[in-house]
């Protein structure tokens, strides 16, 4: 009964609250006002509904917290297996080949889209090693990004280099702009950190608007070259699906490389860093290099899958770059699960192709997108996969064990 | 001379809005250390809640001044409503969860709101009408300062003494000032601090609201991406000036209005957001505390 | 009982201000080879606000803080990152426990390795022999650092899953690995109860006599530091107000007086 009646507040609440921009529309042009009567019973009911299942969800919370501190931590079956070396190998090796057989089973529309998820699963590891790993709160990932794609552009249209070329170039750049941007950074914490990197991302986008000389403005730069392959011409088929390939070829260097980064004596500093600063310095770790490392590395990829994006687009634009898409891709790194590569991967996947797929909802992708976040905060802030370490064999010459 | 009067006076008028903003942001982060990246859109909302019953209002026959307190009424009383519904949704259940998630959380709702207002009205511009009359005795000195100018400018100021006056000499106050010192002591001398990090919400959102239907009938138009531009460069003037600071917000709103009058008068107006953003990194580099903060040391 | 060992650190005329308010007071203290040195005081004598000086945490106003190691050239610490600090030797545990809490109790104590080794970041991604060997190496002494604390079942659980005496003997293993000679630890045996802080007290000494390493402590539990420490120094206000052997503090009236107040009687 207390339930029911605590539902009806909240319903009338959100009928109050909601009045004036769901029900009334002024038209302007016509002078009069339109009353939308049925978006009133629509958020009526739908907040009725939302706060059983909100409360609903908030009880269950707070169940498995009291477990999870009295000890008693049972894993649900699905985190089990997720853990299960055996199953995650076998899941890998699915994957690897279902990606594989992508292009040659699907047409080359929908290889377009997924390598735009590839390319934010790049992104999403690059960023996972700055914030997910570090723990640095970068807010303006996106500028290396476009350093990477503006790189490529400029350097394609002035000089003709093509893609092969500057592919390395890309990712270096990228990494010297963490090196400088993140040198008058370094004492910075937390939210302060979070803002100027904002800063940074805003100012990156408002020059390439602005600096005509350097940039072409906001028209951009058209006619970039497609990555070649001994000079042979593809058609647009045939070099999407070049584009794919050398796109799987990129995520599986990535995997590799952060997986092996995140397993090593550096990539332990970083998570030393990220848990507590003062007791990582005192254990030794010059916290200066460590957070440029982690800034300059994560930069490193986003440079280089910069080059690829705008190869495969074939035209840029300062509106590519936006703060927006630093959100997505922090968005990524944060509902994956910070640190885990698996989670980044499937959080990818899920924030870029699901809206793909739902395109007769696409009016509420942003919506939903916005709403997604700040649930997963609330009931899951470890995100979709939660982060698992290595397990250790000691005692004589046995290999290590690899998780995560 | 007559230029950098009326740069003066522009800017002036610009700090003041940005100072009403920033007021909201450097009292929640103030109290609870969170930067609410939904604050732009708070004011966003205000300014569309505005319009709506100014829209209104004029279809059904009324006119004048009147128009403009009712639906500047009404718009802080939604604001209101807004931001305690986003603190209680959004935030609250991130209280003690750590410090990312709620800025996760935050820019979230941002996303949220501004999508909701989007697809609840339109991604139009749509027009403002000019509810500020133009005062007969502005005319000498109106290629200088303009009516609507003056009419933010006195509201502005007497929204800041009230809120003085609240901080200050209110029981209220009181409770607000040392909630923000020391939450868990206030807990323990008994304020409901729910309660006053609630009334934080509500206080910065009726300003932003305030500010937002001031803007909007100056510039005469309102989009549901305002609040995002708005935000940052109120953020920015709540850092420059001390983040957690009163008198802050308001030096550093001042300060940031006059230093982008001057620099899109004398320098060039397209960089105008590069400046901004620039001063911004600046500010943070340099002097993370502000201009008026403390500089806070670590308990190690 | 000092016969001319090793200086290893010494502490001269140490003054920490913050603003108007002097947390430390001209403070002298030495630690030599082999000692188990304790550091006493009431609440807010300055203690912790001392070791943070030393450790690099803070730059003390005034005062020389001089490490002496042993056959290697003295070096004055004022002023130093604390992770140099660590790097010359000396290594510390926190009051409020430090753990990284999303790492396992073996990582903890490898974190502790890094100052001590150096595979960079190519190296991490281009394994060679060498890479490896060092990994092991590491995997292997902090695994042995764990044994020595009692810790070696726990190896693969996260450190935030330790029940607290745990994670108190977890953050000394972790300060062991960076190699120190003289370890400072910071309340030890705070929130123990008394079978821990035994163990604690047998842990210490052993140490101290078998890793030859120098110990300096805070502690508020008197049967533990006059159990084993010796000497013992005392401050109050930030000023220091006595040093000694166990029984010259014992009776010393000012420090009875310290933690007592004027009226009590020992």
């Amino acid at each position: 009964m207390e339930n029911f009646k605590n539902s009806i507040i909240v319903s009338l609440w959100f009928v109050f609250l909601t009045f004036p921009l769901m029900v009334v529309q002024v038209n302007t042009m016509d002078q009069i006002v339109v009353w939308r009567w049925m978006n009133m019973v629509w958020v009526a009911i739908g907040a009725f509904v939302l706060s059983y299942a909100w409360r609903y969800m908030l009880e269950r919370q707070q169940v498995r917290k009291k477990v999870a501190a009295e000890g008693e931590e049972t894993r649900s079956r699905v985190a089990l297996l997720l853990e299960d070396m055996t199953f995650r190998y076998r899941a890998m090796g699915v994957l690897l080949i279902f990606s594989l057989a992508f292009p040659l089973v699907f047409d080359t529309y929908q290889t377009t889209i997924m390598i735009s998820a590839l390319i934010y699963v790049v992104l999403g590891l690059g960023l996972n090693i700055s914030v997910g790993l570090a723990g640095l709160l970068d807010l303006g990932y996106v500028a290396f990004f476009g350093v990477g794609a503006y790189t490529y552009a400029l350097l394609n249209h002035h000089f003709g280099l093509g893609f092969w070329t500057v592919l390395p170039v890309g990712g270096i750049l990228g990494c010297l702009f963490g090196v400088v941007l993140g040198f008058p950074i370094l004492r910075l914490r937390g939210d302060y950190l979070a803002i100027v990197t904002l800063g940074f991302g805003m100012i990156f986008k408002v020059v390439m608007e602005n600096w005509d000389n350097l940039s072409f403005g906001p028209s951009g730069i058209a006619n970039i070259d497609k990555p070649s392959l001994f000079g042979m011409d593809l058609g647009i088929s045939g070099s999407t699906i070049y584009i794919y390939y050398i796109m799987i070829a990129m995520v599986i260097f990535t995997i590799l490389v952060t997986n092996r980064l995140k397993n090593s004596r550096i990539g332990r500093a970083w998570i030393a860093l990220r848990e507590d600063e003062i007791a990582c310095v005192a254990m030794g770790i010059d916290i200066a290099r460590t957070k440029l490392s982690a800034y300059a590395l994560g930069a490193f990829w986003a440079g280089m899958v910069g080059v690829l994006f705008a190869s495969k687009t074939t035209f840029i634009n300062p509106a590519s770059f936006t703060f927006m898409e630093s959100a997505i891709i922090l968005s990524i790194v944060v509902l994956g699960g910070m640190g885990s590569i698996l989670g980044v991967i499937l959080g990818a996947f899920i924030l870029i192709l699901l809206p793909e797929y739902l395109r007769a909802f696409s009016e509420y992708r942003m919506l939903a997108f916005g709403a997604a976040m700040v649930i997963m905060m609330i009931f899951r802030p470890q995100g979709i996969i939660s982060n698992l370490r290595q397990t250790y064999e000691y005692r004589g010459s046995k290999e290590k064990t690899n998780n995560g | 001379m007559d230029y950098f009067l009326e740069l003066f006076f522009g800017g002036l008028t610009r700090g003041s809005i940005y100072a009403l903003i920033a007021l909201g942001y450097t009292m929640v982060y103030g109290i609870i250390q969170l930067i609410n990246f939904a604050h732009g859109e708070i004011y966003m909302i205000g300014a569309f809640t505005a319009l709506i019953v100014a829209g209104v209002c004029t279809i059904y026959g009324m006119s004048g001044i009147s128009i403009l307190i009712l639906a500047g009424t009404v718009a802080v009383i939604y604001s209101c409503a807004y931001g305690y519904t986003l603190e209680k949704v959004a935030y609250r259940p991130l209280r003690n969860a750590p410090r990312l998630s709620p800025l996760i959380s935050a820019i979230g709702m941002s996303i949220f709101l501004q999508n909701y207002v989007l697809l609840a009205q339109t991604p139009d511009f749509l027009p403002f009408p000019r509810l500020i009359p133009d005062f007969e005795f502005m005319e000498p000195v109106a290629y200088i300062i303009g009516s609507p100018e003056l009419v933010i400018l006195v509201t502005t100021f007497i929204t800041m003494i009230l809120l003085t006056l609240l901080i200050k000499k209110t029981k209220v106050g009181k409770a607000m000032r040392a909630t923000q010192q020391d939450m868990n002591m206030a807990r323990l001398v008994g304020v409901n601090v729910d309660r006053v990090i609630s009334l934080t919400f509500v206080i910065g959102s009726a300003l932003a609201a305030i500010g937002g239907v001031l803007v909007a009938s100056y510039q005469g138009q309102v989009n549901f991406y305002i609040g995002f531009l708005a935000g940052v460069k109120a953020f920015t003037a709540a850092v420059l000036g001390g983040i957690g600071s009163i008198p802050g917000a308001v030096l550093g709103g001042l300060i940031l209005g006059w230093a982008e009058s001057f620099a899109a008068g004398y320098i060039s107006s397209d960089y105008e957001d590069v400046f901004t953003f620039g001063l911004l990194v600046l500010i943070l580099i340099l002097r993370p505390a502000g201009i008026l903060g403390k500089t806070s040391k670590q308990k190690v | 009982m000092a016969e001319n060992k090793h200086k290893l650190l010494e502490v001269k005329g140490l003054t920490m201000d913050f603003g108007g308010l002097r947390a430390v007071d001209s403070v002298t203290v030495e630690v030599h080879e082999g000692e188990i040195a304790a550091l006493i005081g009431p609440n807010g004598a300055g203690k912790t606000t001392f070791f943070n000086c030393i450790t690099g945490i803070y730059n003390p106003t005034k005062g020389d803080i001089l490490l002496h190691p042993k056959g290697l050239k003295t070096r004055r610490l004022n002023g130093l990152k604390p992770n140099k600090v660590t790097e010359m030797g000396l290594a510390r545990t926190f009051q409020n426990i430090r753990l990284f809490s999303d790492m396992t109790v073996l990582e903890n104590v490898m974190i502790g390795r890094h100052c001590r080794t150096n595979a960079g970041i190519f190296r991490a991604i281009v394994r060679g022999k060498k890479v490896n060997q060092e990994e092991q190496e590491i995997i292997e002494s902090s695994y042995g650092l764990l044994e020595k604390v009692g810790l070696g079942d726990f190896a693969n659980e996260f450190s935030k899953n330790l029940p607290y005496g745990a994670q108190r003997r977890l953050e000394i293993a972790r300060a062991m690995a960076t190699d120190p000679f003289l370890l400072l630890l910071d309340e030890p045996a705070a929130g123990m109860n008394p079978h821990e802080t035994a163990e604690l007290e047998s842990l210490i000494c052993k140490i101290s006599e078998e890793e030859q390493i120098a110990i300096l402590l805070i502690e508020h539990d008197m049967k533990l530091v006059m159990n084993i420490s010796n000497p013992i120094y005392v401050m109050e206000y930030g000023k220091k107000i006595a040093e000694g052997s166990p029984l010259q503090i014992k009776d010393n009236r000012k420090v009875i007086e310290a933690y007592l107040g004027e009226e009590a009687d020992a």
